[in-house]
């Protein structure tokens, strides 16, 4: 199975969404974030596709929109797939949780939550893991925060 | 030869004073001497215990201070003398200082009773052994106030282990001595000594003796609070579990009784099983030092054999620790004892 | 009966703050423990106390400036950390490197997972109690230090690698010293055996203790020998080979137990099986250039680039977005300990404080590389 294959399978089923990557290592995928779960349940749960290994999750500020890049590999196939999901809103970003579905992502959701607000409907404890409880100078990895003491550019 | 000494002394006292304020100066006198032996035997076995680690482990151990690294550790002694004594804010202040006494005066009180040689005993009671067990006993309430006191969760825990594990172990270690003076006939140390003279209970016992020393080995680990059964420190589960709160000299205390309690452990195994201050070769009486020359022989061999387990096995865990002792040893040191008996009861011994 | 003993005998479950400062955490680790006695309900963890942000001060350097910050990361194999980033960008940037170059990387790869592992049997053993391990592992690391030293100028954090090949040539002595702690080891591991694996109080405290099924390993993204444990293939140097692991032979260990024992069997088996690799490549050093001519400024196109290795602690993964300037858009270091570490509530619960301990050490945490 190619990345062509997985290409249409997931085409087949899903209109929202634009692939791309067809040629390269591993196929991109953007999403609106509201069929997103959809997605990653019919990825993982596809008998053929079998993407049930959570690499990866990342946070990334893409300037305007924040977004959260998920990678999945196949245990099936070996093969990786990136899935991106943006939202506009950078006071109160939401996207939903999918650590119902890849247990995996639970600790990762609390560390995108910390470094860059986003908020993940549905997470129960979206704690300080990594800042201190107290911490309250907003989202240090996204672009636009400030360190007063220059110790991260 | 000593004997003289110590009725000089005796003798000289009483040209000075009264009987009774004599006596009382003599207790005194010994009482001073046991701490120093208390104090050298502490360090010294330290000493050992640093270099036979370093002899399993693929190093030197201490090897500056001194001959052979003799005096590292009084430096150490003294750097711990000179330590501030911290302690947490809630403890129970009372207990939390008083309870290294409680080790210490029981591992002193244990250590009287050791026949150094057929000479030097402080304390020959006809009911020494079981004089023995019982003191040893109350060395426990030490640590588990220790860990209660010092309001420390790690501590508590440890404290809580002791107490697990002493009075579980107490059983195994007092009836593989039951199982002993069964044969022995008496409870003085000095006449279960003496009646080694035609040869150690080991061999007299045989079958039976030598499970009971295995089994005493076992639980006499156990008490002592070593590798494989030092759950009650745990350095890599309880930080130093009791004493995590102790520092300074109040820590030696716990430090010093430990190995003075292995001390005690391995002379109670020589006294039953290996003939205590006894030659190997039957000529004891004439030659000065001769009994005490043996009797640490014996006692350091039985040493190395507790340091040997320690720096070599891991640490059990507290449910094994419980199985062993219920489900195997317990039951096994019961049918022990009557085998023993049948054994004493035939003439089966050797 | 046992329910009317636990009405009568009413307990209450109290927090014990494990860490950050103690022994068996392996670094900074907090860990709050939620005990009923010496049972333990739930485990939450508090991390954080060595975070660099890595990752945000890799957005402000170039390519060549992330290998450094790489190692300081899981500096156990800071080795295939470096070689993470390199290969990447290679990758990205279509850089072919010798043959000379891969051999010596598997071959440095291979003696960073040794000298990772035995570290790890040394810890694993004191973490257990028996505390001569320890020596034994560090006289084996010790030789490989000593290799690393002489070629690569450093014991731990080694910057060997750079973008398109590496920063020295081998030392003249390097085939010498390889092959004779070939030898050594080989004639050594079964010593760990006799001392550690075959014991029987060792295996009890093991065997059983922190369970963890296939399906939920790969669920919880558990990866590396810790996932290789509950049977999971997940060997990235068989899955997407990469250096010279597509011309080696040896076999990807995997046990199907799911317990701590079997994360212990497979670590062990594993250094079997990097000496095996060390062996066959020992002798094949092909000659060549150390180093391929790559530009100055180094720039990645426009796009997302992966690349994943097996370091020593299991599946570690580069992601770089990049805009086309020379500095990355957003890195992402794939921590293969954070992944772990996710299922230590589940592996434990139940258990008591001293499995904890012994859980934590087989699943070979390190906590820089979870902290990042």
């Amino acid at each position: 199975m190619n990345n062509t294959d997985i290409k249409n399978k997931i085409e087949n089923k899903f209109s929202e969404l634009t692939i791309s990557g067809e040629d390269k290592e591993f196929l991109t995928i953007e999403i609106p974030k509201n069929s997103l779960k959809k997605l990653l349940s019919f990825l993982k749960n596809d008998e053929e596709l079998k993407f049930d290994y959570l690499f990866a999750l990342t946070g990334i500020d893409f300037g305007e929109e924040l977004g959260v890049i998920y990678h999945l590999e196949s245990t099936k196939t070996r093969k990786t797939i990136q899935i991106t999901v943006k939202t506009n809103d950078r006071n109160k970003p939401e996207i939903e949780t999918i650590h119902d579905i890849f247990p995996a992502a639970y600790f990762n959701e609390i560390e995108a939550h910390e470094f860059f607000g986003i908020k993940f409907k549905g997470h129960p404890d979206l704690k300080h893991l990594f800042l201190p409880e107290n911490w309250d100078k907003g989202y240090p990895m996204r672009k636009d925060y400030t360190d007063i003491n220059m110790l991260i550019r | 030869m000593i004997l003289n000494i110590f009725t000089d002394i005796h003798n000289k006292l009483l040209e000075h004073m009264s009987g009774g304020a004599a006596h009382i100066t003599e207790l005194i006198l010994i009482a001073a001497a046991y701490l120093g032996i208390f104090a050298i035997l502490g360090l010294l076995l330290v000493w050992l215990e640093r270099r036979v680690a370093g002899f399993f482990q693929l190093r030197l151990g201490p090897n500056r201070v001194g001959p052979f690294g003799l005096f590292q550790t009084i430096a150490d002694a003294l750097k711990l003398v000179s330590k501030e004594l911290t302690g947490t804010v809630k403890a129970d202040s009372m207990l939390y200082r008083t309870a290294p006494y409680f080790v210490i005066t029981t591992a002193l009180m244990a250590l009287s009773l050791i026949p150094f040689s057929h000479e030097i005993q402080a304390f020959d009671i006809n009911i020494g052994v079981f004089f023995l067990i019982s003191v040893s006993s109350v060395g426990v309430l030490g640590i588990f106030l220790a860990g209660w006191a010092s309001n420390n969760k790690y501590s508590l825990i440890g404290g809580m282990r002791t107490g697990i594990q002493m009075i579980s172990y107490e059983l195994s270690v007092g009836m593989a001595i039951v199982t002993m003076t069964v044969l022995a006939g008496t409870l003085q140390i000095s006449e279960i000594i003496e009646i080694q003279k035609d040869g150690w209970l080991i061999w007299k016992g045989h079958i039976p003796a030598i499970i009971a020393f295995m089994i005493f080995m076992i639980a006499g680990t156990a008490e002592s609070n070593r590798t494989p059964f030092d759950l009650v420190e745990a350095e890599s589960e309880l930080g130093a579990g009791f004493h995590t709160e102790y520092s300074g000299m109040n820590f030696a205390y716990y430090f010093l009784a430990e190995f003075v309690n292995m001390f005690i452990i391995a002379s109670v195994a020589v006294i039953l099983f290996f003939g205590g201050w006894l030659s190997p070769f039957g000529i004891t009486d004439t030659i000065p030092f001769a009994g005490l020359f043996w009797f640490t022989v014996k006692v350091i061999g039985v040493i190395f054999i507790f340091m040997w387990f320690r720096w070599t096995f891991p640490r059990f865990r507290i449910d094994q620790l419980l199985t062993l002792e219920w489900k195997y040893l317990l039951p096994v040191n019961m049918v022990n004892i009557v085998l023993m008996a049948l054994i004493v009861w035939l003439g089966l011994t050797l | 009966m046992e329910e009317y003993l636990t009405d009568q005998l009413k307990t209450q479950e109290y927090f014990l703050n494990m860490g950050p400062q103690h022994p068996a955490t392996h670094g900074v680790l907090r860990l709050l423990l939620k005990l009923d006695g010496e049972i333990i309900r739930n485990v939450d963890m508090d991390l954080g106390y060595i975070h660099r942000s890595i990752e945000k001060m890799c957005e402000r350097d170039t390519y060549k400036q992330i290998i450094h910050l790489t190692d300081r990361l899981d500096y156990l194999s800071s080795h295939i950390n470096n070689e993470a980033v390199c290969l990447l960008v290679e990758k990205a940037l279509n850089i072919e490197v010798t043959d000379r170059i891969k051999v010596i990387r598997t071959m440095m790869d291979e003696l960073t997972r040794i000298s990772s592992h035995v570290l790890w049997w040394g810890v694993m053993g004191m973490d257990i109690g028996a505390l001569t391990t320890f020596m034994y592992g560090f006289r084996e690391r010790e030789m490989i230090n000593d290799i690393f030293e002489e070629t690569c100028g450093a014991r731990l954090t080694m910057n060997y690698n750079v973008i398109g090949g590496l920063r020295y040539d081998l030392h003249e002595n390097f085939v010498k010293r390889v092959k004779d702690f070939i030898k050594h080891f080989k004639k050594k591991l079964p010593e760990y055996d006799k001392l550690l694996s075959n014991n029987v109080i060792f295996r009890k405290r093991l065997e059983g203790i922190g369970y963890i099924s296939k399906e939920d390993a790969v669920a919880y993204g558990l990866n590396g020998p810790t996932a290789r444990g509950s049977g999971v293939s997940c060997d990235i140097r068989k899955i997407h080979p990469y250096s010279a692991y597509d011309r080696v032979d040896f076999e990807e260990i995997t046990f199907p137990e799911g317990d701590s024992y079997a994360r212990y069997k497979v670590r062990i088996q594993e250094m079997h099986q990097s000496l095996s690799i060390l062996e066959q490549l020992v002798d094949k050093i092909p000659e060549g250039e150390y180093k391929v001519k790559t530009k100055a400024v180094i720039k990645l196109p426009e796009g997302d680039y992966l690349q994943r290795v097996e370091s020593a602690r299991g599946d570690f993964g580069v992601y770089v977005k990049s805009d086309g300037q020379k500095f990355p858009y957003r890195v992402k270091f794939r921590s293969p300990g954070f992944a772990n570490l996710t299922a230590l509530n589940k592996m434990s619960e139940g258990l008591k404080i001293a499995d904890l301990v012994a859980i934590l050490s087989t699943i070979d945490i390190v906590v820089p590389d979870i902290d990042r």
